[in-house]
């Protein structure tokens, strides 16, 4: 069993607060992101896992055990930074050999591990080439294999895959979900790529300034963003924000937005019981505003088409409403060019709302 | 009128990057990506231009003028690297301020400038900072403004947002293309991200080794690629290819792929046509599988769930069919897990073939 916790757990680097309280659960077998942007906290807290700092305050347990006190190496977890180069001068089976003999396994059970690991691998035909003659993705694998080929309880990596361009860090992502789902090794992925974490991780925990925001399924951090920071990290392009005044006016609960008003009044029990305050932000996605000719609702409002982004499969329209800037993302491109005016209409129940001060999600 | 044109330009000597006899017009006001991959020439194009490289060969035109015997600054072109050329230690006001000084212009038409650009920018706020205290993005945009503010007959840009975090780009990416629009100044941009080029562009010079692969529209690019290179570098995920073979079978025309076939009977003979021999490549793009739980009514092809990655607003699943593994890309939340059995079609209006030998698609 290889269940990570942490229980309140807090670093200070002398007046700098990097985590502060932070509990979280990983279950044995799970592939966990921690998300957030660089400077929040995220390494560190991997670091901690792995015994290369030591908590201010609080409990981490690997298994039933409290890990605190233990080193590095009594942990039995393998850290990986990022897929290192290769040894040039060696064969592939040379390369994973490595960190076995490092270990001073018998030479058959190096053997057996090798085979084994390459084997699940996809690379079990190259073991007796150099690194300059297999491909880039295979390189990539070596790379991998290198790193877990010791099986180590929990596996920690720390953006490994920042370093490699679009298409191979989209093929490693794939590889890398398949092989831990294979090998049902509990593993803590740490990065600041959304949409790394997104596609990846069985759940995704979001920190930012050292303060857990949101632990969730990748679905539950898209769908339902706890708070606007959340909502705001997550998705590509990034969700539009409006500030909003909440208006009561005939019985109807309506968002002022300034050029524009929105019909709440459907969530006015959900918003009404949690808001004080009239301050809101409405959020929307990209792809849930619709784009048209048109008005085809009486809550659509016309905008101004600044930039048409086509950008394969999807569209991006760069509108303006007044002083309010929006992104819209359709997946068939529309007969709308910039310069045009355009209408929007905002799928209501996509629709977030948060509270302008907390930023707490009100819906 | 800032029409540019290269007519037959070589430059293979003594550089990293040659470029081989190439020919490429850019029409007054017109915004063109350079895009390839890192390694191809696009700088080396870019340097040509603007004068700091003599190419070996060819002639180099702007406006009605050959202007291979100009020096850079007669030829009233500005470039923009993709690391940000700052006066560190001046304020962003006198960066912003330096090309006109340098030409004497008067104070006041200075300060004039100076306002009107950081207000497209939306650099107000920084004027009177230094840049070692602006981020990347804020940066990139005085670098940007420094190009813009002598109003240059052409801009040359070397991957100015490569440097900058996913969000920003966006966010940039929109900004630069309304900018350029609204100065009506003909701009080169040299890229490497397909994302960026469909996004901003009028046109796109994809660029292989030196070479000019295919010129046109963004979703010309997109939808009838010129060969497997632009196939293959043009879209994420990038355009499923297939290695098969065109036999006939019980009277009609099949694409052979082994684990699979494909009936292109309705234009088989467009393909004999143009094919050199009957080894082929399938082509086909993510978002143009479908992917069902039963069998379709045509029958479908049979395959099994490989890997799920949740992106969002959309889902990338990858299938096997036999050893040949398609990325099907489906909107909102795909239920499904590794193992299961599905079944996939080719929309036929999207499927692409290419001639394996040559590599030319040729329906």
């Amino acid at each position: 069993m290889a269940r990570v916790e942490l229980k309140n757990v807090t670093k200070r680097f002398g007046s700098l607060t990097a985590v502060d309280t932070l509990s979280l659960t990983v279950e044995h077998k799970e592939f966990m992101c921690i998300l957030g942007p660089s400077g929040c906290g995220k390494t560190t807290t991997l670091r901690m896992i792995a015994g290369l700092e030591t908590p201010t305050s609080g409990l981490i347990y690997i298994g039933d055990e409290i890990v605190n006190e233990m080193t590095p190496s009594e942990r039995d977890i393998a850290m990986v930074f990022q897929f290192y180069a290769l040894y040039p001068g060696m064969t592939v089976y040379e390369n994973l050999a490595f960190p076995l003999k490092a270990q001073k396994l018998a030479k058959n059970e190096i053997g057996r591990i090798v085979r084994e690991t390459a084997e699940r691998l996809n690379i079990s035909q190259i073991l007796e080439r150099k690194p300059h003659q297999i491909t880039a993705g295979q390189a990539q694998r070596v790379a991998l294999g290198r790193a877990v080929v010791r099986k180590p309880r929990v596996y920690l990596l720390d953006e490994p895959l920042t370093n490699l361009d679009a298409r191979l860090r989209a093929y490693m992502r794939v590889e890398l979900k398949r092989l831990q789902r294979e090998w049902e090794q509990t593993t803590i992925y740490v990065t600041h790529d959304q949409l790394e974490a997104i596609a990846m991780a069985d759940r995704i925990v979001i920190i930012d300034r050292g303060v857990l925001q949101q632990c969730d399924t990748p679905e539950g951090v898209y769908s339902k963003p706890g708070n606007r920071f959340v909502a705001g990290f997550v998705g590509s392009p990034p969700m539009n924000f409006i500030d909003a005044s909440l208006v009561e006016a005939d019985g109807r609960l309506l968002a002022d937005c300034g050029p524009f008003k929105t019909d709440l009044s459907q969530f006015s029990d959900i918003i009404g019981r949690e808001q004080r305050s009239s301050e809101v932000v409405l959020g929307m996605r990209p792809e849930d505003i619709k784009v048209t000719k048109e008005s085809i609702e009486p809550d659509s409002f016309q905008a101004e088409v600044e930039a048409v982004e086509p950008i394969g499969d999807e569209t991006i329209y760069d509108v303006t409403v007044g002083e309010i800037r929006l992104r819209a993302l359709t997946a068939i491109p529309l007969d709308i060019y910039a310069g045009e005016e355009a209408w929007l209409t905002v799928d209501k129940n996509k629709l977030h709302v948060f509270d302008r001060r907390t930023g707490e999600a009100l819906l | 009128m800032a029409r540019v044109l290269l007519e037959n330009v070589t430059l293979e000597k003594g550089i990293l990057c040659p470029v081989h006899s190439l020919t490429l017009e850019v029409r007054d006001k017109e915004f063109v990506s350079l895009l390839a991959p890192s390694g191809s020439g696009k700088t080396t194009t870019l340097r040509i231009v603007a004068g700091l490289d003599r190419p070996e060969k060819g002639s180099v035109w702007i406006g009605d003028e050959e202007v291979g015997d100009m020096t850079p600054a007669e030829r009233d072109v500005a470039m923009i690297f993709q690391t940000y050329a700052l006066y560190p230690h001046v304020s962003v006001r006198d960066n912003l301020a330096s090309p006109l000084k340098v030409r004497k212009t008067p104070e006041t038409e200075i300060d004039r400038s100076v306002k009107e650009v950081a207000e497209v920018l939306h650099i107000e706020d920084l004027l009177d900072k230094r840049p070692v205290t602006l981020s990347g993005g804020e940066m990139q945009r005085v670098a940007i403004g420094r190009a813009l503010i002598r109003k240059p007959r052409v801009y040359l840009m070397d991957e100015p947002l490569t440097n900058l975090d996913a969000k920003l780009r966006v966010e940039l990416r929109a900004e630069m293309k309304r900018l350029q629009k609204e100065l009506g100044q003909t701009t080169i941009y040299a890229t490497h991200d397909e994302v960026e080029a469909l996004a901003m562009s009028n046109r796109i010079a994809v660029l292989n080794q030196g070479r000019l692969i295919q010129y046109d529209a963004p979703e010309a690019i997109y939808t009838h690629p010129k060969n497997t290179f632009v196939a293959r570098f043009v879209g994420t995920p990038a355009m499923n290819m297939i290695p098969c073979s065109l036999e006939e079978k019980h009277g009609r025309k099949i694409l052979q792929a082994g684990a699979f076939e494909y009936d292109i009977t309705d234009f088989a003979e467009a393909v004999q046509g143009k094919a050199t021999g009957d080894e082929l490549v399938l082509g086909v793009r993510p978002a143009h599988v479908e992917l069902h739980s039963k069998p379709p009514v045509d029958g479908g092809i049979q395959a099994s769930v490989y890997v799920v990655e949740p992106m969002g607003r959309m889902t990338i699943v990858d299938v096997k069919v036999g050893e040949n593994v398609f990325k099907v890309k489906v909107p909102h939340l795909f239920e499904g897990k590794p193992g299961d059995s599905v079944w996939i079609s080719l929309d036929p209006r999207s499927v692409h073939i290419f001639d394996r030998k040559t590599g030319e698609a040729i329906a």
